[in-house]
């Protein structure tokens, strides 16, 4: 049944160990440092280096084929709308002009363009990876505590922690709803046609938001009965100390961090140039 | 002399959004240490009743409180939540809902942590109670993987650990099947003797709630208290049936003997129960009823040959070989631990899921028929109508599946009146269906399904969170439509709707069947009862206690005769 949730599997991995805050830590900063960035070099090993990551954290890609199919239609998308709108930008932002192809009208094609455009669809593929295998390997609760201590409201950390949670069950109740509306004849296979299978998802929408509206009432009701909310501070049981591993994770982020502000001065600036 | 823990005086409470008040002029104390069960029938009252022990009321269903109330010494109208949290621990109705913790150790530790308890004295505290609930085991599982009885002690330790003096069971048996409980009512009863604390328990399904003594039943209608009676005084009399609560089974034989309950002694514990010529009474009863009808449907309609599946590749098999066969015409109950198979089964029924092995449809393979014309033959019913309803308005949700299959909006009108009518729906038609009650929804998802016209309906548990009253409208109403010429397969954990309403179990067990046979012969066999995670039925008990000579005979026999009484 749980063939396509996405959410936290329990593990024995090494990043299943590591303490929550120090792996929130390296998300943040190695993000930052990736979005920040045009570098293909340090793209490329940061892209490398999160495939790695998967394989460390025992993660399987029927885990993630959902996601990531949607991801890279979305992405593509993207990548297509920067090009029809900018498809000179990489000559503008480069300096130089390798016409590929003449094309039509003003949709030429250079050298400079499709570098750039690579270096945009890189960037998902090296974070996007990044954020899947934190949200597949960190406990919910380890991450509300990490949040915590970051210095955000717990009651803000437990909500973020409770939406992570109910990703599974709600992708589980899409799945039953849909089949049982399928049963009615509403065609959602591939063999319906596009506009069909939209109008069938919102056939779902409506019993979905139902269902979760029902769960949302209970869950705060029991949380409150059980004192949630009425203190400022509150201890979490599944707190952990920081470990010399978890200290080496923050550095390692620390110095990819300082790598791309080094990378900074020896581009002059965020965009690395092989052209010039 | 005890102290009271909870006591009313003339207390009225009115919801904001209704218009007359839900609770009127109550009366009542309870004694500190007492162990008290409320019934009553849905909209009663009593789930109002339990949110003021609570404190939900008035701090979270505003309304106006005329009249007093006193829980622990503290005055109602003027204590919060958060200061009636120490005194009083819930444990609501909804087990898999009110989980917060991600594993079990952490939704243990849940009240802990929020007030701020070291760690150290957590995990000590955790680990205690976990002993007591035994769940010790299960500490770093998620609460969503446990079965329902474990579930069921994980909540209760969750509560527990707060010390609370009065505990607060809503429904606790709404959710388990048999089996579980009666182990959660065994559970609630030691930790009752061990704690000393205060535990109320509301709960429709006397008969399981009873497995264990109680010092007082308190029966709430229409906003009021009927009865404050003791167990056995309270069973003498007929408030219980007049107030639409179902009584045990054997108290129901024995008010059909018409003995007089009077000089009775242990009413309430049918493993105890006696009276001077009890047995000769009903010994003489049973003699001058006729025996149960037995089933003559033998067309098949669906047969299944050696099905077989499994989720992922890498998974074990769900169904093992599984080979069976479904009459046209019969009523049919599936039984089965959580995780047996059941759900799997009806999936592969109805085209959700792909199993190797034939199915044939009345001889003609239907294997490779897609979902859409598998539900022309096969309409499937989901517990919960809310996870079905996608429409605004009543019509148009039955008329859903007509138009889905381009229909005529002309013969639509038609085939969706007729069901309407059908399910006594048709003044509703033009009702939006959030004004419904619970009972009147799932009747639209039924009649949105029979609307399709499916030989086969398959119901998962027709009547889960559903009072006397509704349950017995509900399964009236199916088996009309088994008269109809339906054939009806129900999922189901409720023994009486196995005992009363069905010709047929099969018992699932690891994918395959574990039995097939009548609903009685199920129920007197320990062995099976055991493997499917139910009860023996209290008449099959009574009779054994009373020492009659053919304790099966005496159960079939009440069935055919209660069948009887309500054809009347």
């Amino acid at each position: 049944m749980n063939q396509q949730t996405l959410g936290y599997h329990p593990g024995k991995t090494v990043l299943h160990h590591l303490n929550a805050t120090a792996k929130m830590i390296f998300l943040l900063l190695v993000t930052i440092a990736t979005m920040t960035t045009y570098d293909t070099r340090f793209l490329m090993f940061v892209g490398v280096a999160s495939l790695g990551l998967f394989k460390l954290g025992n993660i399987q890609w029927h885990q993630i084929s959902f996601v990531m199919k949607f991801i890279l239609f979305f992405s593509l998308l993207n990548i297509l709308a920067i090009y029809l709108f900018e498809p000179e930008y990489g000559v503008s932002l480069y300096g130089t002009r390798h016409v590929l192809w003449t094309g039509w009208g003003r949709f030429t094609f250079t050298q400079e363009e499709l570098f750039y455009l690579g270096n945009v669809a890189l960037k998902y593929f090296s974070t996007i990876p990044l954020a899947l295998t934190f949200l597949l390997t960190t406990n919910p609760s380890s991450f509300a505590s990490s949040l915590n201590k970051l210095g955000i409201s717990y009651k803000i950390s437990y909500a973020v922690a409770l939406a992570l949670r109910y990703i599974p069950d709600i992708q589980e109740d899409f799945f039953s709803i849909s089949q049982a509306q399928q049963a009615r004849g509403l065609e959602m296979s591939k063999k319906g046609k596009f506009s069909q299978r939209i109008k069938g998802i919102s056939q779902i929408v409506l019993p979905l938001i139902f269902s979760s509206l029902d769960r949302i009432e209970t869950i705060s009701t029991a949380m409150e009965l059980r004192r949630f909310g009425q203190k400022k501070k509150r201890t979490w049981y599944v707190e952990e100390p920081f470990k010399v591993s978890d200290y080496l994770v923050i550095v390692l982020a620390l110095s990819l961090f300082l790598v791309t502000l080094a990378l900074f001065h020896v581009n002059g600036g965020r965009f690395y140039n092989p052209f010039m | 002399m005890t102290e009271p823990i909870i006591v009313f005086k003339d207390f009225s409470f009115q919801y904001n959004s209704q218009s007359e008040p839900t609770l009127k002029k109550i009366n009542l104390t309870i004694q500190s240490g007492e162990k008290v069960l409320i019934v009553g029938p849905s909209g009663s009252g009593k789930s109002t009743f339990a949110h003021c022990l609570n404190g939900l009321v008035p701090n979270q269903y505003a309304g106006d409180i005329t009249g007093e109330a006193w829980i622990a010494g503290k005055k109602l109208q003027e204590t919060s939540l958060f200061d009636l949290s120490f005194t009083t621990g819930t444990v609501l109705q909804d087990t898999d809902g009110q989980f917060i913790g991600l594993t079990v150790a952490e939704d243990m530790a849940f009240v802990l942590e929020n007030d701020g308890v070291a760690l150290a004295e957590m995990r000590e505290k955790v680990l205690h109670w976990a002993e007591l609930v035994d769940v010790s085991e299960q500490l770093d599982k998620r609460p969503q993987d446990l079965s329902g009885g474990q579930k069921q002690r994980v909540s209760m330790a969750g509560v527990m650990i707060n010390d609370a003096p009065l505990l607060l069971f809503d429904e606790p048996l709404a959710n388990l099947d048999p089996a579980a409980g009666k182990a959660a009512i065994e559970l609630i009863d030691s930790l009752h003797q061990q704690t000393q604390a205060t535990v109320v328990m509301i709960e429709h399904r006397l008969e399981d709630a009873l497995a264990k003594p109680v010092d007082r039943i308190i029966v709430f209608n229409d906003g009021q208290i009927v009865a404050d009676q003791t167990p056995d005084d309270l069973l003498k009399t007929s408030i219980l049936a007049e107030n639409g609560i179902r009584e045990p089974l054997y108290v129901t034989a024995l008010k059909y003997a018409q003995v007089d309950l009077q000089p009775v002694n242990h009413l309430a514990d049918v493993t105890q129960v006696a009276g001077a010529q009890l047995a000769e009474k009903m010994a003489d009863w049973q003699s001058h009823l006729f025996d149960l009808e037995t089933s003559d449907k033998t067309a098949v309609l669906l047969e299944l040959k050696n099905l077989n599946y499994r989720y992922r590749p890498q998974d074990a098999d769900v169904l093992k070989q599984l080979t069976t066969h479904f009459y046209q015409g019969e009523r049919l109950s599936i039984v089965g631990k959580n995780g047996a198979g059941k759900s799997t089964l009806f999936k592969a029924l109805c085209g959700f899921i792909r199993p190797k092995g034939t199915m044939e449809w009345q001889g003609q393979d239907i294997g490779n028929d897609s979902i859409k014309e598998r539900a022309d033959k096969i309409g499937y019913v989901m517990q919960n109508p809310n996870q079905m309803i996608s429409q605004k308005m009543v019509f148009d949700e039955v008329a859903l599946g007509l138009r889905l299959r381009n229909i005529e909006e002309k013969e639509i009108e038609q085939r969706v009146f007729h069901v309407l009518n059908v399910c006594g729906l048709y003044p509703f038609r033009n009702w939006p269906i959030a004004a419904l009650s619970y009972g009147q929804k799932k009747r639209v998802t039924i009649a949105a399904i029979l609307v399709l016209e499916p030989e086969m309906l398959v119901l998962d548990e027709p009547t889960a969170g559903q009072d006397f009253r509704n349950y017995s409208e509900m399964m009236a109403f199916i088996e009309e439509l088994n008269h109809l010429g339906k054939t009806i397969v129900m999922i189901t954990h409720d023994m009486h709707v196995m005992l009363e309403y069905s010709d047929r179990v099969l018992v699932i067990k690891d994918g395959d069947i574990l039995a097939d046979m009548t609903p009685i012969q199920l129920l007197t066999n320990q062995e099976l009862v055991q493997e499917a995670s139910l009860k023996e039925t209290s008449l099959f008990t009574f009779a054994k206690q009373l020492g009659l000579a053919d304790p099966i005979a005496f159960t079939r026999k009440f069935i055919q005769y209660d069948r009887e009484v309500r054809k009347r």
